[in-house]
């Protein structure tokens, strides 16, 4: 399951949504909003959701995984609106039997997440205007 | 005679900034989805080749080149920065 959220993520309540007696590993994955950004000094960053959209490519890209993976559930978050540092912007958790599957899937919603959900984020700098940026694999790149 | 289509456009991130508004009802003589854009960017002088930007037709993703009917919700997708 995937939700957008406007409130703070709650790790706690998501790792027991997913306590499962036939599962011997959880992997999960924060993104957090960091301080900086090529150089820049970051002071908050703000999450605009293509809700509907995003929640129907989040639900594909969960099924996929269940396909190519040997996991047994993931549960997935992703915030919207106004971010400070330090605040998680992202939560993906996977339980499985084995470990080797759950990293896999993890690392495989991650990735698809960032490329494929409508959402879009707006970075505030402390000494300049603020921008919308653009994921290009490992690093960001502004556009605007 | 191709005949004007009457269309909801909704506006996200850099786009919706530009445009100064979330959402409009547009009347448009416009065939594809991409023919669209380019009227679009040129009237509010959006910063976004097409070719960075993708379409949802009634919340579905699909192509630039999808021919419009009356009555489609449309959303262009700058490009995406979730995680």
């Amino acid at each position: 399951m995937f939700t957008i959220s406007e409130k703070p993520i709650d790790t706690h309540l998501l790792k027991r949504e997913l306590i499962n007696s036939r599962a011997g590993a959880l992997v999960c994955f924060e993104g957090w909003v960091r301080n900086h950004n090529d150089g820049d000094e970051v002071t908050t960053l703000e999450y605009e959701v293509f809700e509907s959209l995003a929640l129907k490519e989040a639900e594909k890209i969960i099924a996929e995984a269940k396909e190519k993976f040997d996991i047994l559930e993931i549960l997935g978050v992703h915030r919207q609106g106004r971010l400070d540092i330090g605040d998680i912007a992202v939560w993906i958790g996977v339980v499985a039997e084995h470990r080797d599957p759950a990293f896999e899937a993890c690392r495989y919603v991650i990735d698809e997440i960032k490329h494929r959900l409508p959402i879009w984020k707006k970075e505030h700098f402390k000494d300049r205007e603020a921008e919308w940026v653009v994921s290009n694999e490992d690093t960001d790149h502004r556009i605007i | 005679m191709n005949e004007p289509k009457k269309l909801t456009v909704k506006y996200f991130a850099v786009l919706r900034e530009k445009t100064g508004k979330s959402q409009e009802e547009i009347e448009t003589l416009a065939n594809s989805a991409l023919e669209l854009y380019v009227g679009l960017a040129n009237k509010y002088n959006f910063p976004l080749e097409s070719s960075s930007i993708r379409v949802s037709i009634n919340e579905e993703f699909r192509n630039m080149n999808d021919i419009l009917h009356s009555g489609d919700s449309i959303i262009f997708i700058p490009p995406v920065a979730g995680g």
